[in-house]
């Protein structure tokens, strides 16, 4: 068993801006060694703490492991390059359970018992919602990483933001037209029935209509089910493109028994690659994926165009060029989502120095701050690339992915706008009270 | 003198629960709140788990009936506290009704998987309606919607001293009704229908009615703990209705003792704290938490308060 | 697809989940049966099953059925033993107590899932199945090894048959579940019949998870569908009775997949559910059971 407190300190080799820019001669000696440099030139040489709600158990564990491992990359750089304002970063975890009424407790305890200065992380829909009321009520800034419309509907309260991952509707949105111009405009949706899935079927059939493309058929599927087969008959003839999302642990099965089912005649795929986060492409079974399409928030796969900041991210998160662990080529990432944590943490890391952030008094200030927010130019803060924030939705938008399985690798095909994937504002945080 | 010694003990516990309000701190304060209202679930299982002997793997739904009923009401509906509440007992208590008639003319281990499986309905129907309920996300329900009225005055629900004192007033009030309910001669009619089921059919009872009040009673309870769980805390979910959720206050009354009116209450504070403190000092938790079920009921097969009343307080209730 | 094509299809997959279904509920019927206790850590087992059959088969290269078969014979054994030693320890010391033994077995599940999520982790990954076929029928193609799994688990049934009603290990454990004190009397070690109905009801579940872990991954939370699933099936079927387990299993595994030929899945899934607990309502003691307990 690992002995691994939940406080995890990642400073003492750190260095501030303010040491660099001033200290200079007298820096030197120390810049040599790591653990003696002190953040005493800031107001306060305390940490900066993030408590960081984590998967660690539960159905969203193969996420949580991988969001561990981006923050504490991410972490470790900021302190690396000085902190933020001047002050170390601290991140504190506690499991959430993958549950939103753990994951509410876990926000009291971080308001209450951890002080912390704000809440990160959170990947699960449903741990997001269950979370938002008590990070509303205390008042605390609750900047998640999740993917869900939950944020941009404006359901939630003026604390919770999402700044380092484009949310689902837009994500849908902006495959929508490349789906109708190459792989055809009869489609078939394939989703879990529940929200998750919802979301992918409401924004997607009138994102496809705008294409003069049409939704024939829509094949929910019961969250409690493992075995999928006997649905595909739902899937009618003259489809043109199944487009599948799934979750949790039955997602491979639903994969494989896909390809028993069509074998290689079938209608052409296009998946989110949710149902393959965190499990190896080359999986057997799995060769019938050969050829198909999937989104990608960021892709698995090292590409032989990709810009040096993408390299820097995958080497300082761990990751080799089939997205696996360093340490072990079986642990598959999560890298279509996991570079939100990193994305999240420099986001943080600016709106804490835009405002002048000094401690839990201007937390008010903080969300300001990032509201203020709107271009984020492609680089070591962004690696996955340009993004445009909308400060009264809080929620970003970035370009999207499209990738094709060849030769058991996925490889970028397509890279969407981010105005493929701009929608409608349906609310306006900014003239909600603190 | 005995009826005199668990009064007062009841009083107590009370009294110091209302003293604590002012005494924790604040993290535990707020997480007294949740147990409080957990424990009203814990009891009204206990109703029908302990004192009347039926094992249901299905309590979830009555919660969730009450959860939904008050958050669906209050969101679609945008109904105030008070009545929203109403909508959620009356939920429940319809779904008890209705669930105990036909899961009733099972008895044992068919009670249990016939609870298990119209929970599994149930869960089901909520997924079924996401358009509705936002099936496992849920939803959220607006801050300013959680006010409670008072004659005189109004308080909001999400500060944490009156959410405290809310879910004090719920214990409070299901604390008493268990209390007067098992030591009535109805609560003795139960036990003994627990005991042996065809003596009191053969001494003129009515089991059926008798068993069938018990679940209804009990969903009613479960369904009270669901309705202010939802505005207390502000959050509806499909999660609530899971069969995880069934399994929980089964746990929760078995740790603390079944057939004690005190022991649902210590099981989900020995739980909830079980997990709280594990996980503070490791992050493979569930091992310590799986440990410590086995060591418990190893020393306390009886459960916390079951076994203190075998071995030391013959007088609990 | 036409109806015919799409009913024998959807009656395919039924058996398939009723034969693995119906596989693991015999372990929890003998568990329940002959020492009355409710297992919540069946489960745990099937999905211990799982885990340690994509070790196995990792250990080994070479074609895929040396792993396969090496895991269908090992992983039910060393379920058996950790089943065998938490009896031992916990459940006999329980006195096997019906309440307390919920409690235990809960707390075995945590440990165990722990214990699956620290050394394996929370992913879910394939074991490769023995033979790679895939029978392509004029309406749609189906896998070769699914049927293979509807026969071993026909061949599982009815060596289990065999050992409980022809051989002494299955009168000694009928003789058990029929009156624990006579058989006490008689010289019956109870205790140690207790344990080995325990680990063997184990193993069957374990045995359950290496056929289906071809089909469907191995996964540290794919213990509990399964779990709920096999406790309708043996009460449905009436307990004590093998001949109700199977039957039980089919009509689960079936009507799920008919009526979802009619209705959206999700509201199948419901109206099953729902049919398949009326069935209890109207006949209590299950399809097979007798009436007195």
């Amino acid at each position: 068993m690992r002995e691994d407190r939940n406080t995890n300190i990642l400073s003492g080799n750190g260095l501030t801006r303010r040491t660099t820019l001033k200290g200079l001669g007298a820096a030197a000696g120390l810049m040599a060694a790591p653990g003696f440099t002190r953040f005493a030139q800031a107001q306060s040489s305390e940490p900066i703490r993030i408590g960081f709600q984590c998967h660690r158990t539960g159905i969203g564990a193969a996420y949580g492991r991988w969001y561990e491992r981006v923050t504490n990359a991410a972490a470790k750089l900021i302190n690396d390059e000085g902190g933020i304002n001047g002050r170390p970063l601290e991140i504190v975890i506690e499991d959430d359970g993958t549950d939103p009424a753990r994951g509410s407790e876990v926000v009291q305890k971080f308001a209450n018992q951890h002080k912390v200065d704000l809440v990160y992380g959170t990947l699960f829909s449903h741990v997001v919602v269950g979370s938002a009321p008590m990070a509303g009520e205390l008042k605390i800034p609750y900047y998640v990483v999740s993917e869900g419309y939950h944020v941009a509907s404006g359901k939630l309260n003026r604390y919770c933001v999402q700044p380092g991952i484009t949310d689902v509707k837009a994500q849908v949105r902006s495959v929508a037209p490349w789906i109708a111009g190459n792989l055809g405009k009869k489609v078939t949706l394939v989703y879990p029935d529940y929200a998750f899935g919802h979301d992918h079927r409401d924004f997607f059939e009138p994102a496809i209509a705008a294409q003069g493309g049409e939704v024939v058929a829509k094949v929910p599927i019961p969250p409690t089910e493992t075995s999928f087969t006997r649905y595909f008959p739902q899937i009618p003839r003259d489809t043109d493109v199944i487009y599948h999302v799934m979750v949790g642990p039955a997602v491979l099965t639903f994969v494989k028994e896909m390809g028993e089912f069509f074998g290689t005649g079938g209608p052409q795929l296009f998946g989110f690659i949710d149902s393959l986060e965190a499990v190896d492409i080359n999986s057997p079974g799995l060769e019938f994926l050969e050829g198909s399409h999937f989104w990608e928030g960021m892709p698995r796969y090292a590409q032989a165009d990709q810009p040096d900041h993408v390299s820097f991210y995958r080497e300082t998160v761990g990751i080799d060029e089939n997205g696996a662990s360093l340490n072990d080529p079986q642990d598959v990432s999560t890298a279509a989502h996991m570079f939100g944590c990193w994305e999240t943490l420099h986001v943080i890391k600016a709106a804490m120095e835009a405002a002048d952030y000094q401690g839990p008094g201007d937390r008010a200030k903080l969300i300001e701050a990032t509201e203020a927010m709107s271009e984020m130019e492609a680089g070591r803060e962004h690696p996955q690339g340009r993004k445009v924030f909308n400060g009264k939705i809080h929620q970003v938008f970035g370009e999207q992915s499209i990738s094709q399985v060849k030769d058991g690798k996925l490889e970028v095909v397509h890279r969407t706008s981010i105005d493929d994937g701009l929608y409608e504002p349906e609310a306006d945080y900014t003239a909600m009270s603190f | 003198m005995t009826n005199a010694k668990s009064l007062w003990l009841h009083a107590a516990v009370i009294l110091l629960l209302f003293a604590l309000n002012f005494l924790l701190p604040e993290y535990h304060r707020g997480i007294f709140s949740r147990v409080m209202v957990l424990a009203v679930f814990a009891m009204g299982y206990n109703l029908a788990f302990g004192y009347t002997g039926l094992l249901s793997l299905g309590h979830a739904m009555f919660f969730a009936a009450g959860l939904y009923g008050a958050g669906l009401t209050v969101y679609h509906l945008g109904w105030s506290i008070w009545p929203a509440l109403g909508a959620g007992l009356l939920a429940g208590t319809l779904l008890a009704l209705v669930v105990g008639f036909l899961a009733l003319r099972t008895t044992g281990v068919a009670f249990m998987i016939v609870t298990l499986m119209f929970a599994q309905v149930f869960y089901l129907t909520t997924l079924y309606f996401t358009t509705y309920t936002r099936g496992e996300e849920g939803l959220v329900l607006p801050q300013a919607m959680r006010t409670l009225a008072l004659p005189g005055a109004s308080f909001s629900l999400t500060d944490p001293a009156t959410r405290y004192m809310a879910a004090l007033a719920l214990l409070t009030i299901v604390l008493g009704l268990t209390l007067i309910l098992v030591r009535s001669p109805y609560g003795r009619a139960l036990i003994a229908i627990r005991e042996n089921e065809e003596r009191m059919r053969m001494l003129g009872y009515d089991v059926f009615a008798n068993k069938l009040a018990s679940v209804v009673i009990s969903g009613l309870i479960c369904a009270a703990a669901g309705a202010a769980y939802a505005v207390l805390f502000g959050y509806v979910g499909s999660g609530f209705a899971s069969i995880q959720y069934s399994i929980l206050p089964l746990l929760w009354v078995l740790l603390g003792g079944g057939a004690t009116t005190l022991g649902p209450l210590i099981g989900t504070l020995f739980m909830f704290y079980i997990i709280d403190t594990a996980s503070d000092y490791t992050t493979a938790y569930l091992l310590v938490v799986g440990l410590a079920l086995i060591l418990l009921i190893l020393y306390f097969p009886k459960g916390i308060a079951g076994t203190v009343r075998e071995r030391w307080l013959p007088w609990l209730p | 697809m036409a109806f015919g094509p799409y009913l024998l299809l959807a009656t395919l997959e039924g058996l398939v989940t009723a034969a693995v279904l119906a596989l693991m509920a015999l372990g929890l019927s003998l568990v329940f049966g002959v020492m009355r206790v409710v297992n919540v850590a069946h489960g745990e087992f099937y999905m211990l099953g799982a885990v340690l059959a994509w070790w196995f088969a990792s250990l080994v290269t070479g074609h895929p059925a040396i792993g396969f078969l090496l895991a269908l014979v090992l992983s039910p054994l060393v379920v058996a033993a950790i089943a065998f030693v938490a009896e031992r320890l916990v459940l006999s010391r329980l006195n096997y107590e019906p309440e307390a033994t919920i409690v235990a077995t809960i707390g075995l599940l945590y440990i165990i899932q722990q214990l699956a999520l620290t050394f394996y982790g929370p992913e879910a990954r394939p074991v490769q199945a023995p033979f790679d076929m895939r029978i392509s029928l004029p309406w749609f193609g189906y896998s070769a090894y699914k049927l293979a799994v509807i026969a071993a688990s026909i061949l599982m049934m009815l060596a289990t048959w065999f050992a409980l009603t022809r051989t002494k290990i299955g009168l000694v454990m009928r003789a058990t579940q029929y009156d624990r004190e006579t058989a006490q009397a008689f010289g019956i070690p109870v205790g140690r019949v207790y344990a080995g109905v325990f680990a063997l009801g184990a193993a069957l579940a374990a045995v359950a998870a290496v056929l289906i872990v071809p089909i469907q991954q191995a996964h540290y939370l794919m213990g509990l569908d399964p779990l709920l699933l096999s406790f309708i099936v043996v009460i449905i079927g009436g307990l004590g009775s093998l001949r109700g387990t199977v039957v039980a299993a089919i009509l689960i595994g079936l009507s799920d997949g008919i009526i979802s030929m009619f209705f959206s899945p999700t509201l199948a899934k419901m109206l099953a559910t729902l049919l398949v607990a009326l069935v209890l309502v109207f006949r209590p003691q299950g399809l097979f059971g007798t009436v007195a307990r």
